[in-house]
C-alpha cells in the first residue's frame, strides 16, 4: 500500500473508506448480522460435524427454498418473518424425511441425503419460475436466496437474523454440557437418563434455524460451507470442544466480515461464494499451518523422527561392531557399518555427520567410533533391544527367529520406567535370545556416577 | 413442434445417461460425490471457456472431467491426509470449487453466455437455438444444420456411458456390489473408481446446458434409487432406472407446460414424486404383509389352544 498515493484513488479504495465510516448505519447493521450468523452457523455447524452429519446442512439449505417459495405464493408479501416460518417448516420436513428414508426402506443415508436435498431444490426452483411468470408485487429479489446478497438485506431481515443467531448462540452455551455429550457418546448420555431425542430436536432447530436465517447473505447453494468448513478448520487447532467451538466462531465471523465487504464494494458479486472462498482460505491456512496438528508441523515431527531412528540404528551398529572387536581396533569405516546394516551411502554420512555434531561419535582418519557418551547411548538402546527380544520370547512365546525386528522398533521409543519394568519381569535379565549378552544399565567402560533409573519415572 | 421434439429427445437422453451412471453411484455409496462433482463440474467449464475462448465439445468434456477428478482426489487426500470425515472433505472441496465457478461468472459476465440463473436451471427451453453445423468451413452460420449442440453433446456422452457399461459389465459389477471380492481378484479398484467419476462428470457437463448444475443431482440420484428400491439385480436396475428416468421426463415436460414453470425442474420433481410414489406403495405392502402375519400368527395360538 505504500506506493498507493502516487496514483489517482481508485473508487475502489474510496468505497472501502466509505463503508469503515459507517455513514450508512445499513451497513454497519448488515455487518454486524453477518458476522452474528458466521458466528452462529460456525458453532451449530459444529455440532453436527461432530455427530458425523458434516453436509446436512447442504441439504437442510436446500430444503429450504420450497418453504420460501411457498410462503410467498401463499401470503404474497416478502414479510421477513413469513418466509423465516415458511423455510423453517419445509427445511425441517426435509430433515426428517433425510431420517427417515435410511431407517425405513432400502436407501442408504447418503442417498438420502442427496434425495432429499435435489428433490426440495427442484421443487423450489419449480415454483420459483411459476412465481416469475406471474403478475404479482415484489417478487423481484426472490432468486436472490440462491447464491446470496447481504447488499440486498432489509432492515426487517437484519432484525431477524440479529434475534436469531443470538438465540442459537445462547442455547448453545446453555446445553453446551448436554450438547457435548451427546455429541461424542451418545449411549452413555443416554444412560445418564438425559433425554436425548429432546436434546437432538432442539439441535436440529438451531441448525434448521442458522441454515434458514442465513439464506439471505449465504444463499442456498454454499450455506453447506459455513456449517461445515470452520469446524473443520478450527479442528486443527485445538483437542478442547469449547476451544475449538470459539475458534470455529472466529473464522466464521471473519469470513462474514469479508464477504460482506466485497458485497458492498462490487454490488454485482454474490455474497455466499465469497464467504466460501475466504473460509476455504482459512481452512487451507489451519491445515497447513496450525501449531499441532497442521500438516507442515506433523512433516517435520515425522522427518525428525526418521532422522533419530536412523541415528540410533547407526549409534546400535557401531555398539555391535564394538562388541565383536572387544580388543582389537575401534575404529570403523562406512564399509564396516554397511555390513551390519543395509543403509544407502548419503543417508549413512548424513546421519553419522549429525552423531559427530551432537559429540557421539568421532571422526578420525582411521574411521568413526563411538564417544563415552555415544557408548551410553548405545549401551542403552542395545539393552532395550535385548531386553525386549527376551520379554517377546519369554512372555509371548515368540521363537527367538521372531523377535528381532519387533525389538528393533520398540527399541527406539521405549522409556526408563518401561525397561526397569522389562528389567523386573524377566527371570532372564542377563542373555538375550540369541545368546549375547544384555548390558547392565550402567555402562561397564565409563562407569559413571549411579543412575537411579528405577526412581526415575519421566519419559 | 420441432423444438419440442429437440427438447424432449435432449431431456430423455439426459435422463437416461443420468440414470444409468447414477445407478452405480447408489450401488458404491457415492451420491454426494455425483453431488460434488456436479456442482464443481462448474468450474470446469468457466475455465476450460475462459483459458480457450470455444465451446466446442472436446474442450468442455476435457476441462470438466479434469475438475471432476481432481474433486475425487482431492477429497480423498484430504480425508487421508487431514484426517477428515470423508463427507467433510467432500463438502469442503466441491463447495470451494462452485464458489470459484460463481465468482468467475459473475466477474466476466460479459464474456460468459453463462448466468448464475442458467447454473441453476439450465436452459433447455432455448437449447434448439443453439445449434450445430457441418461443413461451411470456419463460418458457424453456414453449412448443413445438423440440430442442437446440447443434443449431440449429451448423444456423444450417452454412447460413451452405454458403451462403457456394456463392456465392463462384469468388472463394474463387482467393483459396485463386493469392493473386498474385487480387490481379492486383483482388479484395480481405484482405476474403477475413477473410471466412475469420469463418467459422472462428462454425463454433467453434457447434462449442463440441459438442466443446470444442480438439479442434475436429482437425476443422477432419484431414478436409481427408486431402481433400487424394486429391482432384483444390477442389469433389471438399471432398465429401471431408465424407465423411472423417461417416465419423469415425460410427467415432468407436461407439467411445465401445464403450469409455465421451468422444465427441468419439473422434471426433478416429477422424479421425486415418482420415488415416492414407489415408496408408498412399498411401504404399504409391507404393512399389509406383517398384518397378514398377524392374523396367520393369531390363528396359530388359536388352534394350539
Amino acid at each position: 500500500m505504500a506506493g498507493f498515493e502516487l496514483f489517482p484513488p481508485p473508487s475502489l479504495w474510496d468505497n472501502l473508506r466509505l463503508f469503515w465510516q459507517f455513514e450508512d448505519m445499513n451497513v454497519l447493521w448488515v455487518l454486524m448480522g453477518s458476522v452474528l450468523l458466521g458466528m452462529s452457523a460456525s458453532v451449530i455447524g459444529g455440532f453436527a460435524f461432530l455427530r458425523k452429519r458434516a453436509l446436512i446442512g447442504d441439504a437442510l439449505a436446500h430444503a429450504a427454498l420450497p418453504g420460501v417459495m411457498m410462503a410467498f405464493l401463499l401470503f404474497q408479501t416478502r414479510d421477513p418473518l413469513i418466509i423465516f416460518i415458511g423455510a423453517l417448516c419445509s427445511s425441517f420436513i426435509g430433515f426428517f424425511l433425510i431420517d427417515w428414508l435410511p431407517k425405513n426402506t432400502k436407501i442408504k443415508a447418503d442417498a438420502a441425503l442427496a434425495i432429499t436435498l435435489s428433490f426440495f431444490f427442484a421443487i423450489g426452483l419449480m415454483l420459483l419460475s411459476f412465481i416469475q411468470g406471474m403478475e404479482v408485487n415484489n417478487k423481484s429479489g426472490l432468486d436472490k436466496i440462491l447464491f446470496g446478497q447481504a447488499a440486498a438485506m432489509t432492515e426487517g431481515d437484519i432484525k431477524l437474523l440479529g434475534y436469531v443467531t443470538v438465540f442459537v448462540l445462547v442455547t448453545v452455551v446453555l446445553f453446551f454440557q448436554k450438547f457435548r455429550l451427546i455429541a461424542f457418546n451418545q449411549a452413555y448420555a443416554r444412560t445418564l437418563g438425559i433425554a436425548v431425542n429432546r436434546y437432538e430436536l432442539l439441535l436440529a432447530l438451531l441448525i434448521v434455524m442458522s441454515v434458514v436465517v442465513g439464506l439471505q447473505l449465504v444463499g442456498v447453494v454454499l450455506m453447506a460451507a459455513v456449517l461445515l468448513t470452520p469446524m473443520a478448520a478450527a479442528r486443527y487447532w485445538s483437542n478442547q470442544l469449547a476451544h475449538i467451538l470459539i475458534i470455529a466462531a472466529l473464522l466464521g465471523a471473519l469470513s462474514a466480515l469479508i464477504s460482506t465487504q466485497i458485497s458492498y464494494l462490487a454490488p454485482a458479486m454474490p455474497t455466499g461464494p465469497w464467504m466460501v472462498v475466504s473460509l476455504s482460505v482459512l481452512f487451507i491456512l489451519s491445515l497447513l499451518f496450525a501449531p499441532q496438528k497442521g500438516l507442515i508441523k506433523q512433516h517435520l515431527n515425522y522427518k525428525r523422527l526418521r532422522q533419530k531412528v536412523a541415528e540410533e540404528n547407526v549409534l546400535r551398529t557401531l555398539y555391535k561392531l564394538h562388541e565383536g572387536h572387544p580388543f582389537s581396533h575401534h575404529h570403523f569405516t562406512q564399509a564396516d557399518i554397511q555390513s551390519f546394516r543395509n543403509m544407502p551411502s548419503s543417508c549413512l554420512q548424513n546421519t553419522l555427520k549429525q552423531l559427530c555434531k551432537k559429540g557421539l561419535t568421532e571422526c578420525t582418519t582411521q574411521g568413526f567410533t563411538l564417544t563415552p557418551e555415544g557408548i551410553k547411548k548405545a549401551t542403552q538402546l542395545t539393552r532395550r533391544h535385548r531386553l525386549w527380544e527376551n520379554y517377546l520370547n519369554e512372555q509371548a512365546a515368540l521363537s527367538p527367529d521372531q523377535v528381532h525386528q519387533q525389538a528393533e522398533r520398540i527399541e527406539h521409543i521405549l522409556t526408563d520406567a518401561q525397561e526397569a519394568q522389562l528389567q523386573q519381569e524377566l527371570s532372564n535379565s542377563q542373555q538375550d535370545p540369541h545368546g549375547n549378552q544384555i548390558p547392565s544399565s550402567v555402562p561397564s567402560s565409563i562407569q559413571s556416577p549411579v543412575h537411579s533409573k528405577e526412581g526415575g519415572g519421566r519419559n | 413442434m420441432i423444438n419440442d421434439i429437440w427438447i424432449l429427445a435432449t431431456a430423455s437422453l439426459v435422463a437416461a445417461a443420468c440414470a444409468l451412471v447414477g445407478v452405480f453411484l447408489i450401488l458404491r455409496r457415492q451420491a454426494l460425490m455425483g453431488d460434488a462433482i456436479s456442482h464443481s463440474v462448474l468450474l470446469g467449464i468457466v475455465l476450460a471457456y475462459l483459458i480457450t475462448d470455444s465451446r466446442a465439445l472436446p474442450i468442455m468434456l476435457g476441462g470438466a472431467v479434469i475438475i471432476g477428478l481432481l474433486t475425487a482426489w482431492l477429497s480423498d487426500t484430504l480425508n487421508r491426509v487431514g484426517k477428515l470425515q470423508s463427507d467433510a472433505s467432500i463438502g469442503i472441496v466441491f463447495t470451494l470449487f462452485f464458489a470459484i465457478g460463481v465468482i468467475l461468472i459473475s466477474l466476466y459476465a460479459g464474456q460468459i453466455d453463462l448466468d448464475q440463473e442458467c447454473v441453476l436451471y439450465g436452459e433447455i427451453a432455448f437449447i434448439p437455438f443453439d445449434t450445430l453445423h457441418i461443413g461451411g468451413g470456419g463460418n458457424l452460420n453456414d453449412g448443413f444444420e445438423i440440430g442442437p449442440r446440447a443434443f449431440w453433446a449429451i448423444a456423444v456422452v450417452f454412447i460413451i456411458v452405454l458403451i462403457s457399461i456394456i463392456v465392463a459389465f462384469n468388472r463394474l459389477q463387482t467393483v459396485a456390489f463386493h469392493p473386498k471380492l474385487a480387490l481379492s481378484l486383483g482388479i484395480n479398484i481405484v482405476f474403477w473408481h475413477y473410471f466412475l467419476m469420469t463418467l459422472v462428470s462428462m454425463t454433467t457437463v453434457a447434462s449442463f446446458d440441459a438442466v443446470g448444475a444442480i438439479l442434475v443431482v436429482a437425476l443422477l440420484v432419484i431414478p436409481a434409487s427408486s431402481a433400487y428400491l424394486i429391482a432384483k439385480s444390477l442389469k433389471t436396475m438399471l432398465w429401471f432406472a431408465v424407465g423411472y428416468s423417461q417416465a419423469s421426463v415425460a410427467i415432468g415436460y407436461t407439467l411445465a407446460y401445464q403450469l409455465d414453470s421451468s422444465i427441468s425442474a419439473s422434471i426433478a420433481v416429477s422424479a421425486g414424486v415418482l420415488l415416492f410414489l414407489t415408496i408408498a406403495i412399498l411401504q404399504v405392502q409391507k404393512w399389509r404383509q406383517r398384518h397378514k402375519k398377524e392374523i396367520l400368527n393369531s390363528h396359530h395360538k388359536y388352534n394350539r389352544l
